[in-house]
């Protein structure tokens, strides 16, 4: 069986938040360099808090301060830091339960290596040299061997206080069409367009799938289709889309190709746009080196029949 | 042993729209559920368990919103379940949580959707970067149109009907206190010379993009029996799926909808649902959707529903009112459009729904669906306990 295609796909996107009156005081305070919890019903202080109570489910904002030193809770070293995290040498994930509050806060504390890390352990926070209202002022945790800090009773009230951050979330796969696809993207690079043929309905599937969705069977029959097709149906676009360099407006068609058993989508060129019509008899446009056709233009036959296409929309 | 009744006891919205930056995701579901439990006058501690819908991850970025909305919902030490169906989800969450109830599953469900469009971006989420394909060249309302120019070519249908729909369902908005788009100055004209975005369906013939969350608290007949304001009770809910492409799809009268329609119908006992049932709360984001819709759920024969609409028959004062609240036409918090079609529909047979309430609604329909037309989502509730 030749190699199925594979590519890097990152699916990145800048995700806007706005925070809600409790994580608000909690990142202006990092912003001030100040810690806040917020007390529960039954009188605990969670760090970083939260805007209702785990056990009663009451809404809470009753902030307090608490030291910007504490004790670790737990820990895991990791060896191999990657893109995005606190820090970029090896470092220990560490859960720190800071000084007047009773939950643990996950961040990353700096030391030289395993040995030098221990559950119960004394640590304090290094602030980031610039702080802007996020986790991140917060560069890491250090150990520390002084008295704990006494906070200063800082009410939560801020002016000009945080309402939203911008969390940038990423992923990265490796994206493979699989074999089915890849045989027709394969074939479309000679200019031929081959789907597969279902051995229970017989219909014809462009671009495959390797398997027909409404039998549920496996297909593996390969029948080249088109290159000529109709116009189904269409609508005429009259928004540019970003990323997209395309005037407006255009024609975005479904096509069924002759052969297939269903259409496939593009858009219409070589005519104008307010005189393109459903049945309209087209054709692929190529350029060179596209993996695609670049448009489907008319082909100067007769429209097909309404009846010959009705199935397909 | 037969099923649970199931009756809405409880129902909250957040006033949707464009943009509720005071609020945190939490926030915004806790609103719409506090007011819920407020209708039924009933506390965090009385709820069994939770169920939660919303849109897909990548609109929004939260791949676990049942993690996150937790404490929000009063959900810890209760089990939690997320749903997922696309732009149906509001509906399907609903369905998920009533039949846990209709099961004996729990006694006392809260269910909840949302959607922070203002914080999330469905156009980017639709069209990722897939290595090997042709970008998508349209977005959301270039992948509806074609099919509403299909449906025109089968039907014959005049070019005037998606612009009344927009015009009925943006006036019935105006009574609607928690609908996002008031228009007080609407006119049909305005609507017909809105520019065209993806012809034949014009801007004002597209819903918005809204910021806002919907909760129903859900109930045993004992729990129903305690409630301080009469129930809708649940006659009749399903789903169906179908790819949204294959080889004899019906784009513009998919099979899985007439399919749900016909489940519903049977457990409810309705015959001919243009006689039995009262008003209907469908998912309308463009508005030819509409007669699309009256004929896919049986309302009208096939070819026939653009006439309820041009004749007056889906108006708030006709004889098959729709989309009462505005629709999605003018309210469209994706994740959360599905639920408030349920709640709407919920609202009506309670006696609840105001200045838009249908005189005398007994039995209505709530419709959601999603994906390229490809998951349905619909109930029928009633104001009577079912037989």
């Amino acid at each position: 069986m030749p190699e199925v295609l594979k590519a890097p796909l990152a699916v990145e996107f800048p995700f806007t938040r706005s925070v809600g009156p409790v994580q608000s005081a909690f990142l202006t305070g990092l912003r001030e360099r100040v810690v806040l919890g917020v007390k529960t019903v039954d009188g605990r202080v969670l760090v970083p808090p939260v805007e209702y109570d785990p056990v009663t489910a009451e809404e809470i904002h009753d902030l307090v301060e608490v030291a910007p030193t504490g004790t670790v809770t737990t820990w895991a070293w990791n060896d191999e830091p990657r893109r995005g995290q606190p820090l970029d040498t090896p470092f220990a994930w560490v859960l720190v339960r800071l000084d007047g509050a009773d939950t643990a806060l996950l961040h990353a504390l700096d030391a030289p290596g395993p040995d030098a890390v221990h559950t119960g352990m004394r640590v304090r926070v290094r602030w980031a040299e610039a702080c802007e209202g996020a986790i991140t002022d917060i560069a890491c945790f250090e150990p520390y061997d002084g008295e704990p800090a006494q906070p200063a009773g800082h009410s939560g009230q801020f002016t000009d206080a945080i309402s939203g951050i911008v969390a940038p979330a990423r992923l990265d796969y490796t994206y493979s069409p699989g074999r089915a696809q890849t045989a027709y993207i394969r074939a479309l690079s000679e200019r031929r367009t081959v789907g597969e043929r279902c051995p229970s309905c017989r219909k014809v599937y462009v671009p495959p799938r390797g398997a027909c969705p409404t039998c549920g069977v496996a297909t593996s029959e390969q029948v080249e289709v088109g290159p000529r097709g109709t116009v189904t149906t269409y609508c005429i676009v009259n928004i540019k889309a970003k990323n997209l360099d395309i005037e407006v407006p255009y024609v975005y068609a479904h096509i069924a190709l002759d052969g297939a058993g269903l259409a496939l989508h593009g858009r219409i060129g070589g005519i104008p746009y307010d005189q393109v019509r459903m049945g309209l008899r087209v054709e692929p446009a190529w350029t060179e080196g596209a993996r695609y056709p670049d448009h489907y233009r008319p082909t100067g036959e007769p429209d097909a029949e309404y009846d010959t296409y009705k199935e397909l929309l | 042993m037969s099923k649970e009744p199931v009756a809405v006891v409880g129902i909250g919205q957040t006033k949707h729209v464009a943009a509720r930056r005071d609020v945190s995701i939490a926030g915004l579901v806790r609103e719409a559920a506090g007011r819920a439990l407020g209708d039924a006058e009933l506390t965090w501690a009385d709820i069994d368990a939770v169920v939660i819908g919303k849109a897909p991850d990548f609109f929004e970025g939260v791949m676990m919103p049942e993690l996150y909305l937790a404490d929000a919902l009063g959900a810890v030490g209760k089990p939690m379940l997320r749903v997922h169906t696309a732009g149906s989800v509001g509906g399907s969450t609903a369905l998920v949580a009533a039949n846990l109830v209709a099961a004996r599953v729990h006694g006392t469900v809260l269910t909840v959707a949302f959607e922070k469009q203002s914080e999330s971006n469905a156009m980017w989420g639709l069209s990722l970067p897939i290595p090997f394909q042709q970008p998508l060249l349209a977005g959301a309302g270039g992948f509806f149109a074609p099919h509403v120019r299909a449906y025109m070519r089968r039907t014959g249908a005049p070019d005037t009907v998606g612009s009344l729909v927009a015009y009925k369902d943006r006036r019935n908005a105006l009574k609607n206190p928690y609908a996002h788009l008031h228009e007080h100055d609407i006119t049909l004209e305005k609507v017909q010379a809105s520019p065209m975005l993806w012809d034949p369906i014009r801007y004002s013939e597209t819903c918005p993009s809204s910021d806002g969350a919907c909760a129903m608290v859900l109930t045993d007949r004992s729990g129903a029996a305690r409630a301080p304001r009469p129930p809708a009770w649940m006659l009749g809910g399903a789903m169906r799926s179908e790819p949204t492409l294959f080889a004899g799809k019906d784009a513009v009268s998919p099979q899985a909808g007439k399919d749900c329609a016909a489940d519903v119908y049977r457990q409810a006992g309705i015959a001919d649902p243009r006689r039995d049932i009262d008003a209907v709360e469908m998912y309308v984001p463009f508005s030819w959707y509409e007669p699309m819709w009256l004929e896919n759920l049986g309302f009208a024969a096939e070819g026939e529903g653009w006439k309820l609409t041009e004749s007056g028959v889906t108006e708030l004062d006709g004889d098959l009112p729709v989309n009462m609240s505005g629709g999605v036409l003018s309210t469209n918090p994706i994740g959360a459009s599905g639920m408030i079609r349920f709640a709407e529909a919920a609202l009506q047979v309670r006696g609840q729904a105001g200045e838009h309430q249908v005189e005398g609604a007994r039995r209505v329909l709530g419709h959601a669906y999603g994906g390229g037309s490809q998951f349905f989502s619909m109930w029928l509730v009633g104001s009577e306990p079912p037989d």
